[in-house]
């Protein structure tokens, strides 16, 4: 548990994001700003989030997908200032909050039910 | 003034101007009282005592209820003394001291007790490389010390051989940490990097100067 101090630091010291609301199973798109010499542009990564760890201020979530037949997974710091927004693209459902199962699929396997409302 | 006492709160992370992810500490340091002031004449150095945390009176024993007394204040956890001053800094008996002492950017040492990790093998504690190979007969000697030293001459093992043991628990300092943030208003400074020590336990902060 996280102490009071702690807490008031974490608030005081990060910024929070106002980030759709996602989970493990989402399918989401991550803008992500990158800076080269003097030039930024935004790169897009789209994937499924298969974790979500750590709490406030350290918050990070696990994006994966496969890219030219291979696996990537890639993590970013929810309140990280290079991320300039989120798009959830589709509600998975899965049972559990880490889907390192889907790491072992491919193919139909792999697939996740969408989630519909 | 050259430091405080401080408690280690928990590590965070913060993101700086560039965007770089960059960890901390935070320290709830201070306000501490001076107990006592140290002379030249009278004990032979130069030094202050701090004190830090309060405790309860009844668990205090009459000599240090004595002694906090006379500092006009309440019995107190933590005893540290400071010997490095700065020049026109000289604090006097009873007064207090809290964060303003220092400011953001500057670089402070920190010192405290570092966790215990128990008995350890020479790879853990003294950073042995183990042997090399798993595999060309060699089994069951992974992390192993090896030589203890020759034979015939001297006879015996070297004093101060690096072997297993207790590791950790003992005081550790680390240096240049850089201040990210204070609060003054809670008595919190956001050191960058790790400091000794589990959450709760009681840290000296110092100025290199």
């Amino acid at each position: 548990m996280k102490s009071e101090l702690m807490q008031f630091a974490e608030e005081q010291l990060v910024e929070k994001k106002n980030h759709p609301d996602f989970k493990a199973g989402d399918t989401v798109t991550v803008n992500y700003r990158i800076v080269e010499g003097a030039k930024e542009r935004i790169q897009s990564y789209q994937g499924v989030v298969i974790q979500r760890a750590g709490t406030a201020a350290t918050e990070t979530f696990t994006v994966r997908k496969i890219s030219g037949g291979i696996g990537v997974e890639r993590i970013f710091p929810v309140n990280s200032p290079f991320i300039d927004n989120i798009v959830v693209n589709k509600r998975g459902v899965v049972r559990r909050a880490r889907i390192f199962y889907q790491r072992a699929l491919t193919g139909k396997k792999a697939r996740i039910k969408e989630r519909r409302n | 003034m050259s430091g405080l006492i401080g408690k280690k709160i928990g590590m965070t992370s913060i993101f700086d101007a560039s965007g770089k992810n960059i960890p901390c500490t935070l320290i709830q340091a201070g306000p501490c009282v001076v107990t006592q002031v140290k002379t030249m004449e009278k004990d032979g150095y130069d030094a202050i005592q701090l004190a830090f945390d309060d405790k309860k009176e009844k668990n205090t024993t009459n000599a240090l209820k004595g002694h906090f007394k006379k500092a006009n204040t309440s019995p107190k956890r933590v005893l540290r003394e400071f010997t490095r001053f700065e020049v026109g800094a000289r604090k006097s008996h009873g007064e207090v001291i809290d964060v303003s002492v220092f400011f953001e950017g500057e670089y402070v040492d920190v010192s405290g007790v570092s966790k215990g990790k128990g008995f350890q093998g020479v790879v853990k504690r003294h950073n042995f490389g183990g042997v090399g190979d798993r595999s060309h007969g060699q089994h069951n000697r992974l992390r192993a010390p090896g030589s203890l030293g020759a034979s015939s001459w001297p006879s015996r093992v070297m004093k101060g051989m690096k072997m297993a043991g207790r590791t950790g628990g003992q005081k550790v300092k680390m240096i240049n940490l850089q201040i990210v943030k204070i609060f003054p208003e809670e008595n919190l400074i956001v050191v960058k990097g790790s400091v000794p020590g589990h959450n709760g336990s009681y840290l000296k902060i110092e100025r290199w100067s």
